[in-house]
């Protein structure tokens, strides 16, 4: 890997101011706002054409011809009505209209729920910037279900061209509201499509046109699905496939991706992913659901931050990274699968876009504070934890954080009206500090007690989660050193990459970066004093070792998980509170084979699980959740192999 | 063109030491500031451009304050002192072959037209240069000349009219022989023509203009225009597989070649008989043609003739845009029906059309181009920045011309073209001629630049030439280019898979330490992206020493060793040295 794709840069975080873009709405008026004169500067493309002549466009493509030739066994002209029918399932109808309705109720609801809506204006101006020169994707992380709503508002309030969407289909079932949400920029993707050639044909044909018209930027969450812990998700390829294809293909000059980092002080939906989590099942979206989820505007979720990233140039990435005369030989439209080389080039491409959301993520000083809370989850003293959580700040900082620290304030008001935000999640009673535990007739079993706790326990989880990808590296140098006899860089090195290597699912790495990574890492402890390097050698420093300590702790419970999963069968007894303390995500599901469990973790219906075999089963302890990459049948428990190449090779640690 | 012969053995006294062409045709910004093409060769020459300033200064960001003149003369003291091989020249004159170690010849003859070659004359920079020229008469004297070159080992390079813009006709500086420039301008003879089978056998040193008009006095043509043609020779044209403007009635080079003879190391290399086709294996004319000068001399061409046409039409069609007029040109392709020539020029190249276009000799024609200029912008709705061009030449009988130009017309306002005249057509061919002189001026006032061009299939053109400019512009930008380059492009060519397309590139150059390495990379950069978009190496111009570096990825590896193998059998001292191709 070289340059452009490392993750190890000088790790301070360059500065960005913040406008508050709620504060001109709660002075000026909503509806001049609304009707206010939209002229977003041209694209680089042609003006936009009509949502019909689009879909025209998509029907007629070549691609499509070849896609419906080779549908067998049915006539040409139901192939193509099938195909238009997808296609207008599927397709957006945005209309500036819609897009002012839309900005009128959401200044009214953006007001109530948020106290500010920080936007980074540095970030808008190379946006606008981007927009004019090359086709724009907007790849924003995916934390709530107001995401796209909040990009789509900023855009408008800026004056720049409204993306088109790629939205999961369940909101298209909405009524009324998945018309709006069409009009509005979204398209809509099933989730489970399969080997369905046709709706890929029509879906890939669909993006690719977008993208190279230019008329609009496209927006998709690069990480397929909401993270319901809060952390980064590896990439799903499929999407990200279909807009680089112009790119490779030639058909654009270039691309620019614009990664988004999106956090929230609260988000919206934290009790139910917490609930989600631990198997209550996601209620479906709908219209009456959504009208009955008011009460949500009635609470506080203090400010959010949407963090514009440099745009990156997809022709600088794929500079020596792959050759574009791949498709010299063959027609440009010919439906196949995209070679190795482009596979790699879109993984790495998309891992990097990850990583840049990760590293313009703001987090609130609430981030670090549940980070120590969850090590100490039977309470602690509330000046204990003040104490740490300044400590623990400074680290971060080291470690090239952004951090909503207001410096007008005193540290100690900024760290409790922070915490104050998550009444739902701890309470500061006497001086301490306690996860809540939900209400509930006495007297309880050890288990329901756990259970009790167990939804503060996860959002507390998925907010620390929010900062895990700060420590990540560094942490995963501290616990390769404690591992190591000596202090051989080259040693710790191994030890990093067979971390590397376990927690490819779990945190986001680059693939082909490993250098970089522990190059990050151990510039990040070097940042905190924490290790002296030498040319060969990595040592702790006496002064710091708490700091090695403390990282290290992140990880245990990761690494605890993993141990209990690489120990297959022998298993008997799973801590149900370990697990749903530490919660790391690779838990997916718990099943119930017995009534007094209360627990019900259920299989997402939607694809929750990638399709990638990975899951792992452990017919024992009830639960099923994924490791590595490897399987075990049911009943057999004896690990099976199998995607080849993949799997897991162990070595000590 | 005005007619004249270069059939002296030293065209240096009408023609350019350290540019393109003849001596007396250059243009230059007159004492008012006013462009001007001098000479009385053109139909241009000594006509006021009046709004060649105006674009020159406002494409290039120049001004006329800035000027970089060329040195005057060639400074003779420079040229580096010829290494002969006296036994070598000695028998030559023995066998009655002209030779000559005259310091401006060998200069004239040590490079063709590239950049970097004429940059360097301008400066008076003088490389390496071959230490002997030699003429020979005819077909005998180069086997005499190849025999001699293998026993003395002197590395011959053949010459025909120098408008090589590949590197090919520079001397490999590691090159430690004596070099020999074999000029074949007194090979230039028609030996005879063929009424009945259509063809004519001529000394394959003749110039192109020559040819042309030497059959016409007979009432025939060959066809073959390409744009050099008023300087190249049909030596050359083999060697390079040349394209001529008209190879849609006539072909291209290896369509019109019926027979050919080159004088190998190895020995003579002909076919017994001038059969149309054969099936005897690989055609060995297709070793010969696009060989580069790197197996022997082509001395003899059997080429088909075609009677004179009846009548000729210009014609020239104006689109919204270069995408339309792009799937109009397929069009005429996909029905096989296009017009000897047909070529499209983007915007760039629609306005740099105009800013050469001479003064109006009355009050009625500028006010008919008004008139024309508004019917299109405003009544039409054509954006002045977007609109393009295309210009047409029919050939063939009257009635026929008439047909297929409203055929072609049909075709083309269905990509809403509308018929711009014969008069902007006939301005656009008449361009191509004089076009390689404007490369001179810009060199006089700081502007370096080249054209380059490749061939594409259909479905790729828009992309290609889109992507290749964008990647121009910004490499220029990159590199430190003040002022964005002037990077245009144009279709010249169409085939029923695909197309030809010409780019033409030039940048202001102050400020830049070393402008020619950055046109070079530049340059390289550009044809990288041709080749990513799925563009051939070349179309027409050749490989040389410019382009070599991509010839294993453009034939691979096994293609390029079976080009090694021949190369090897034919000429296995490397008498013809000029280390071309591979």
């Amino acid at each position: 890997g070289g340059h452009l794709l490392q993750s190890a840069q000088s790790s301070r975080a360059e500065p960005a101011s913040f406008v508050d873009i709620l504060e001109e709405r709660r002075r000026g008026s909503d509806i001049s706002h609304a009707l206010r004169a939209f002229s977003p500067p041209p694209g680089c493309g042609a003006p936009p054409p009509s949502p019909s002549a689009l879909n025209k466009m998509v029907l007629e493509s070549q691609h499509l011809r070849y896609v419906v030739a080779a549908e067998s066994g049915k006539p040409q002209a139901r192939v193509r009505e099938e195909a238009a029918a997808l296609l207008d399932e599927m397709s957006q109808n945005l209309q500036v209209t819609f897009i002012r309705l839309l900005g009128f109720a959401l200044s009214k609801i953006f007001t109530r729920l948020f106290r500010r809506i920080q936007v980074n204006e540095d970030g808008l101006a190379r946006l606008q910037q981007a927009t004019q020169e090359h086709p724009v994707i907007l790849m924003p992380n995916h934390r709530s279900y107001v995401d796209f709503l909040v990009l789509s508002y900023i855009m408008f309030t800026y004056d720049l061209s409204i993306p088109v969407i790629a939205a999961g289909i369940p909101l298209m079932g909405m009524s009324l509201i998945g018309e709006i949400f069409r009009r509005s920029g979204a398209f809509f993707i099933r989730r489970a499509i399969g080997s369905d050639k046709l709706y890929w044909a029509v879906l890939s044909e669909y993006v690719r046109t977008i993208v190279r018209t230019g008329f609009a930027p496209v927006e998709f969450y690069v990480e397929g699905l909401r993270s319901r812990t809060l952390k980064s998700l590896t990439p799903k390829m499929g999407m990200m496939h279909m807009v680089l294809e112009p790119f490779l293909k030639g058909e654009v000059y270039d691309l620019s991706l614009v990664p988004v980092s999106i956090s929230y002080d609260r988000v919206l939906e934290e009790s139910l992913l917490a609930h989600e989590l631990l198997g209550v099942p996601k209620p479906r979206e709908t219209t009456r659901g959504l009208l009955k989820a008011r009460r949500v505007l009635e609470q506080d979720y203090g400010s959010m931050h949407v963090y514009f990233g440099n745009p990156v140039s997809v022709r600088e990435l794929a500079k020596g990274r792959i050759g574009r005369g791949q498709y010299n030989l063959v027609p440009r439209d010919l439906p196949g699968r995209p070679s190795e080389e482009s596979q790699a080039f879109a993984s790495a491409a998309a891992h990097r876009v990850v990583r840049l959301q990760e590293r313009g993520t703001v987090l609130s000083p609430w981030s670090l504070t549940a980070l120590l809370v969850l090590q100490r989850p039977d309470g602690t003293r509330w000046d204990l934890l003040a104490r740490d959580t300044l400590w623990l700040r400074g680290i971060a900082l080291q470690l090239g954080a952004r951090l909503d620290w207001p410096a007008d304030l005193p540290d100690l008001e900024v760290m409790s009206s922070s915490m104050a935000l998550h009444r739902s999640v701890v309470r500061c009673e006497e001086g301490c500090v306690w996860l809540v535990e939900e209400a509930g007739p006495e007297p309880v079993t050890q288990e329901e007690g756990v259970f009790r706790r167990a939804s503060a326990v996860l959002m507390c989880a998925s907010y620390r989660n929010q900062a895990l990808h700060v420590f990540t590296r560094p942490a995963m140098v501290a616990v390769a050193m404690g591992t190591v006899p000596g202090h051989s860089q080259e040693d710790i090195y191994r030890h990093f990459c067979f971390l590397r290597d376990l927690f490819a699912n779990e945190f986001v790495f680059v693939p082909g970066c490993g250098p970089q990574d522990f190059e990050e890492g151990c510039s990040g402890l070097q940042q905190c004093g924490a290790v002296s390097a030498t040319d060969h050698e990595l040592k702790p420093t006496e002064e710091e070792r708490d700091t090695i300590v403390f990282l290290s702790a992140i990880l245990e419970p990761f690494i605890e998980t993993y141990q209990v999963t690489g120990d297959n069968c022998t298993l008997l007894y799973f801590s149900l509170r370990n697990c749903l303390s530490f919660f790391p995500s690779h838990f997916r599901e718990i099943f119930p084979n017995s009534t007094r469990n209360p627990v019900t973790l259920r299989r997402d219906t939607e694809g929750y699980l990638p399709p990638t075999p990975t899951c792992c089963k452990l017919q024992c302890p009830n639960i099923y959740f994924r490791q590595s990459h490897c399987r075990i049948h049911p009943g057999s428990c004896s690990p099976t192999p199998l995607c080849g190449p993949q799997v897991a090779t162990s070595s000590p640690i | 063109i005005t007619s004249h012969h270069i059939t002296d053995s030293k065209p240096q006294d009408i023609m350019k030491w350290n540019g393109w062409g003849y001596s007396d045709s250059r243009f230059l910004f007159n004492k008012k500031g006013q462009g001007e093409f001098t000479g009385k060769r053109y139909r241009l020459s000594g006509m006021i451009l009046p709004s060649l300033k105006d674009w020159f200064e406002a494409t290039f960001g120049t001004s006329l304050q800035h000027k970089t003149p060329a040195t005057p003369t060639l400074n003779v003291s420079a040229v580096p002192p010829p290494n002969l091989v006296e036994p070598f020249v000695e028998e030559l004159k023995v066998a009655g072959v002209a030779a000559s170690h005259d310091p401006e010849g060998r200069v004239f003859r040590s490079h063709g037209h590239c950049l970097h070659e004429i940059f360097a004359l301008r400066e008076g920079r003088i490389g390496r240069v071959p230490d002997l020229v030699v003429w020979p008469n005819c077909h005998n004297d180069v086997v005499k000349i190849v025999e001699l070159a293998c026993k003395y080992n002197v590395c011959l390079m053949p010459y025909g009219g120098g408008t090589s813009v590949s590197s090919a006709l520079e001397c490999p500086l590691e090159e430690t022989r004596s070099v020999v420039s074999l000029d074949t301008s007194q090979m230039n003879r028609i030996l005879w023509i063929d009424e009945k089978n259509l063809t004519v056998h001529v000394e394959a040193g003749i110039i192109g203009q020559d040819l042309e008009r030497q059959l016409n006095e007979s009432g025939y043509c060959t066809g073959h225009e390409p744009d050099s043609m008023e300087f190249s020779s049909l030596g050359g044209w083999v060697a390079t597989r040349a394209s001529g403007m008209k190879k849609n009635i006539y072909g291209n080079i290896e369509d019109l070649v019926v027979h050919i003879k080159m004088v190998t190391p190895r020995g003579v290399i002909e076919k017994s008989c001038q059969g149309p086709r054969m099936s005897t294996g690989p055609d060995i004319h297709h070793f010969i043609m696009g060989s580069e000068g790197t197996l022997g001399v082509v001395t003899e061409v059997t080429m088909k003739i075609r009677p004179l046409p009846e009548y000729q039409k210009y014609g020239s069609i104006v689109f919204p845009n270069f995408q339309q007029g792009v799937s109009c040109l397929r069009e005429v392709a996909r029905q096989r029906c296009a017009p000897a020539s047909i070529r499209l020029m983007d915007n760039e190249q629609f306005q740099f059309g105009h800013a050469l276009k001479p003064q109006v000799s009355s009050i009625f024609t500028s006010f008919l181009d008004g008139l024309k200029k508004f019917y299109i912008t405003k009544f039409k709705g054509f954006e002045p920045h977007h609109l393009c061009v295309a210009t047409l030449l029919f050939e063939g009988d009257r009635e026929k011309v008439l047909q297929h130009e409203k055929q072609v017309y049909d075709i083309a306002a269905k990509f809403g073209g509308l018929a711009a005249g014969e008069d902007n057509g006939q301005r656009g061919y008449m361009l191509t001629f004089v076009i390689a002189y404007l490369r001179d001026l810009g060199m006089d006032y700081y502007v370096i630049g080249e054209s380059f061009e490749t061939s594409v299939p259909w479905d790729r053109v828009l992309d290609l030439c889109r992507n290749v400019k964008e990647r121009i512009v910004r490499e220029c930008k990159e590199r430190g280019v003040q002022f964005p380059p002037f990077s245009t492009c144009r279709v010249t060519q169409t085939y029923d898979a695909g197309a030809c397309v010409y780019f033409y590139f030039a940048f202001n150059y102050r400020g830049l330490a070393d402008p020619l390495h950055v046109y070079e990379r530049v340059e390289h950069e550009a044809r990288e992206e041709i080749l990513a978009n799925g563009g051939s190496l070349s179309h027409h111009h050749g490989v040389g020493k410019l382009r070599k570096e991509w010839m294993r990825e453009a034939v691979s590896t096994v293609g390029l060793g079976m080009l090694q193998s021949v190369k090897e059998y034919v000429d296995p001292n490397n008498i013809f040295g000029n280390r071309n191709l591979l």
